[in-house]
């Protein structure tokens, strides 16, 4: 068989490492208390599964490995082993180990070995010291020397069917036979009565069935573990082999009767009956619910669903178009099936784009999975009692921000024992519970996902920072500072008022990082503390990258959509409530509070329809913790419009996130909330105000003459190329 | 009008040789001259639509178009190069170009006042620009070409069009 092994490879490590994350979160839960059979079970099958795809494809130190960890396991199950600390911790860091082995192999860069022996020996001296009395092996490999409980029969007898399609699944009934060889003496019975006629006969079919007769000391678990891979796609019978019982009448089969129905073409031979070399495939009926897709394709769809919105929303304008114009002509009727086609269009290409959308999306527990292993690491590092609650884990998150969102929550959750948790000392000193808390949870709002970390710890210390902030200069000697702004500054690069940097966190850098990453996601982190009580940590995230549901505005002749989130009212603007600040910056009085003005129309210098203000429109919004009044000619639409990034072919833009086309095919520019007001704070007042008159002049100019601002424009595009017309002849 | 004119005679040129050691350039005209640009870098042709402006750009950059899903952005090459700005009618072109940049790929579209021509120019025929005085950089001149009585300014795209992205410069003095 000349197969191209590599090409499995990327399956076995996809497998092994959702393996790996299945025997941590089993061996976490398994500290609590006694050993669980299931989680043991579970754990075990995990790591006989890495054993065996490492075999088979050649990574025999990963075997091996994991052989020493399988041994242990198993001893678990069979219950000789107790269940210990020592042994939880020495199996989580071989776990760790494998990790790095198998991230090493899929590099196909070099491992630690020094590291991988240490660990090993490790693990080989509490096999060895440990827990029980007959130390009973791992499975399938050894036949003899075991003399636990369950071993007594003189033999099985084995009906063995497997279904049709076994062999598809990667299963290969001559490779079990050489392994229930190992264990005893095997008597191969084939019946291939079932058997078609060679036109009808399929290479990858299995028309035979199996009588297999096993004598010697084997127990039933090592006969079924032979079955264990192909439980689900065959019918087997396994029955004690009673003395009375004779071998069934049939002379021993020598030739290839077995091997019939596939083409493994050697006979068993002896030394190479590695039990690695059992090729198991994890196949079974269950797993088939679900398929491994490139994240590319699945890309390539949501782009395409993205044009199919557009297109059809453009549609659904003509449709509309036509039925204004043509109401009581005799095509109403053509026109009337057009509507209703234009509607069931829609309605389908809502659902699809949802439907698209949803498999981007998965459920939180991708992230929140890595925290019960790191606060069980940290809390005994650091010494300090931690109970971690998870909540929400089936919360659906586009996986992009999925991926990019774990390194910042690993650094607030760090943060949150490090610095929040006290000592245990120090909780019973301040009355409360020995055990800290931390809490994550993550819950859907408003069309968000808000992720919050929460602990009963000391709280942030608002005199330290304070005292921290004003030594650095951030904050003036006598300045009154909100609250807010005092947690702002922990975001602030190099900020700390760690009294001593651990290697766990303290240096200052991080939390800037972190605020950075959640901003360019779109979304926004605050924080709320109460000195001797707590801190919840909020992240607010958009559900998806990918689309966002937009408030249309128009300024003169442009649209520009604004993200629904961050608006929070819309108001017609009264001109007593303007007040002027140092003479040119206008603040908005809104209820109780001084809000910013920024004109679109001077910011982004396009001719609005109107320089008056008074009367006009305002879309209070919020980004950054900062709130602005945008002035607009007019509100349009609300609508859920498709992002596209202005960075592909061209660059990023200040107060511009990106690009989307609305239904008539035209490009709007989405607009970034708080890059526009930092935008606008960073403007020159001098070019605001120049602008401003170009534009009042326009409006002058348009009133004077009844064409269009942009016939205008032309119009003197058209007496500089006649005058340039005049120069080149 | 000079643009249709050469149109015209433009027109009249067929029946090119293709050989192997022979790069074939797109030509077109910007203010009576007449400039080449690699043709397999030419994405397609189109005339000239609306265009949604980006804030806070230079004047030469007249916005973007949505060009099949993708946002395109588009120069003005007239402006580009300071001359007078021209206005946009029925003849106005929009060239797509593919240009390679450190980044990656960009389509960026210009605007020029015709298009002209497909030449077949030897390598040898190339001449390095010499130092003229003209408003066009000669940065972004890759050279001149001669093809029977006429001139081509071949441009070097890659670098003129990634320049127009990051030059905040506004060049469009006029």
């Amino acid at each position: 068989m000349s197969i191209d092994m590599k090409q499995f490879h990327q399956t076995f490590f996809d497998e092994s490492f959702e393996g790996l994350d299945i025997m941590e979160t089993g061996l976490l839960g398994l500290e609590v208390g006694a050993a669980d059979e299931d989680v043991v079970n579970s754990i075990f099958r995990a790591a006989h599964s890495i054993k065996g795809g490492s075999g088979t494809f050649g990574f025999t130190d990963i075997a091996s490995f994991t052989h020493i960890l399988e041994t242990m396991l198993d001893e678990m199950r069979d219950g000789t082993r107790d269940v210990t600390q020592e042994a939880v911790d020495g199996l989580l860091e071989s776990v760790d180990c494998l990790r790095e082995m198998l991230n090493a192999a899929s590099d196909e860069a070099d491992v630690d070995k020094d590291a991988v022996a240490k660990v090993q020996q490790k693990l080989e001296a509490i096999l060895n010291s440990g827990g029980a009395a007959p130390a009973a092996v791992a499975t399938s490999c050894v036949s003899t020397d075991d003399d636990a409980s369950n071993i007594n029969a003189t033999g099985w007898s084995i009906r063995f069917a497997p279904h049709l399609g076994m062999l598809t699944t990667g299963n290969d009934p001559a490779r079990m036979f050489r392994v229930l060889e190992e264990l005893g003496d095997l008597l191969v019975v084939a019946d291939v009565s079932g058997m078609p006629i060679y036109d009808e006969f399929h290479a990858e079919d299995i028309h035979i069935s199996w009588q297999l007769t096993l004598t010697g000391d084997v127990s039933h678990e090592q006969v079924a573990d032979v079955f264990e891979w192909v439980d689900d796609e065959c019918d087997l019978e396994i029955t004690e082999l009673s003395e009375s019982e004779n071998l069934p009448e049939i002379s021993k089969p020598d030739e290839p009767l077995a091997v019939a129905a596939s083409n493994v073409d050697e006979q068993p031979k002896s030394d190479d009956r590695r039990q690695g070399d059992r090729r198991l495939s994890k196949s079974s009926g269950a797993e088939s619910a679900s398929i491994r897709v490139g994240i590319d394709k699945v890309d390539d769809i949501i782009n395409l669903v993205g044009e199919l919105v557009i297109t059809q929303s453009m549609l659904g304008q003509v449709g509309a178009e036509l039925e204004a114009e043509e109401q009581g002509c005799r095509d109403a009727i053509r026109i009337e099936r057009l509507r209703e086609g234009l509607a069931q269009l829609e309605r389908n290409t809502r659902e699809l784009q949802e439907s698209v959308m949803r498999i981007r999306m998965l459920p939180i527990s991708f992230v929140f999975s890595r925290f019960p292993r790191m606060v069980h690491d940290l809390s005994s590092k650091m010494d300090k009692s931690i109970e971690l609650i998870i909540s929400g884990e089936q919360t659906e998150l586009d996986k992009t921000i999925m991926e990019k969102i774990g390194d910042p929550l690993v650094h607030l959750v760090r943060n949150s024992i490090d610095h929040g948790i006290e000592t245990t000392q120090e909780r019973i000193a301040a009355g409360k519970p020995e055990t800290g808390t931390v809490s994550l949870n993550a819950f859907h709002q408003g069309g968000n996902i808000v992720l919050e970390i929460r602990d009963d710890g000391k709280g942030l210390n608002r005199e330290k920072i304070l005292a921290k902030a004003r030594e650095r200069g951030l904050v003036q000697d006598d300045e009154l500072v909100p609250d807010e702004k005092i947690y702002d500054l922990i975001f602030q690069p190099g900020f700390s008022t760690a009294d001593v940097v651990s290697d766990v966190s303290g240096r200052g850098v991080g939390m800037d990082v972190v605020r950075r990453n959640i901003r360019d996601l779109g979304g926004n982190v605050e924080i709320h503390s109460e000195t001797g009580v707590g801190t919840v940590m909020l992240i607010r995230l958009p559900l998806t990258l990918a689309i966002l549901d937009g408030q249309l505005v128009s300024v003169g002749k442009q649209t520009y959509v604004v993200p629904l989130t961050s608006i929070i009212e819309s108001l017609q603007i009264r001109c007593d409530q303007i007040k002027t600040v140092a003479g040119q910056a206008h603040v908005y009085l809104l209820r109780d509070e001084y809000i910013p003005i920024i004109r679109l129309c001077d910011v982004f210098d396009v001719p609005a329809r109107t320089a008056d203000i008074d009367g006009g429109l305002m879309v209070v919004v919020e980004g950054d913790g900062q709130k602005a009044g945008l002035v607009v000619d007019d509100l349009l639409a609300q609508q859920q419009v498709v992002i596209k990034s202005l960075e592909t072919n061209f660059k990023r833009v200040d107060g511009i996130s990106g690009a989307t086309i609305l239904g008539d095919g035209t490009v709007a520019m989405i607009l970034d909330v708080g890059g526009l007001i930092a935008y606008s704070k960073s403007m020159d007042p001098a070019v605001i105000r120049s602008r401003k008159n170009d534009n009042e002049h326009m409006i002058q100019q348009d009133r004077e003459s009844p064409q269009e601002g942009n016939e205008m424009v032309m119009m003197k595009m058209n007496k500089e190329a006649a005058d340039e017309r005049n120069t080149v002849h | 009008m000079s643009a249709i004119q050469s149109i015209e005679q433009s027109y009249t040129v067929v029946g090119v040789d293709v050989s192997a050691d022979m790069d074939q350039y797109l030509t077109f005209i910007l203010a009576d001259e007449e400039y080449g640009v690699d043709i397999l870098r030419v994405q397609e042709i189109k005339g000239w639509g609306s265009v949604t402006p980006i804030p806070n750009t230079p004047e030469f950059i007249k916005g973007v178009i949505n060009l099949r899903g993708t946002i395109v952005p588009i120069i003005d090459l007239r402006q580009r190069f300071g001359l007078k700005k021209m206005e946009y009618g029925k003849l106005t072109v929009v060239i797509v170009l593919k240009v390679v940049c450190e980044v990656g790929e960009r389509v960026m579209g210009i605007i020029v006042d015709a298009v002209s021509d497909v030449y077949n120019v030897a390598e040898e025929e190339m001449k390095p620009p010499p130092d003229f005085g003209s408003v066009v950089s000669i940065d972004y001149v890759k050279g001149l070409a001669t093809v029977g009585e006429k001139m081509v300014i071949v441009l070097d795209i890659d670098h003129l069009l990634t320049s127009s992205v990051y030059d905040s410069i506004d060049n469009s003095a006029k």
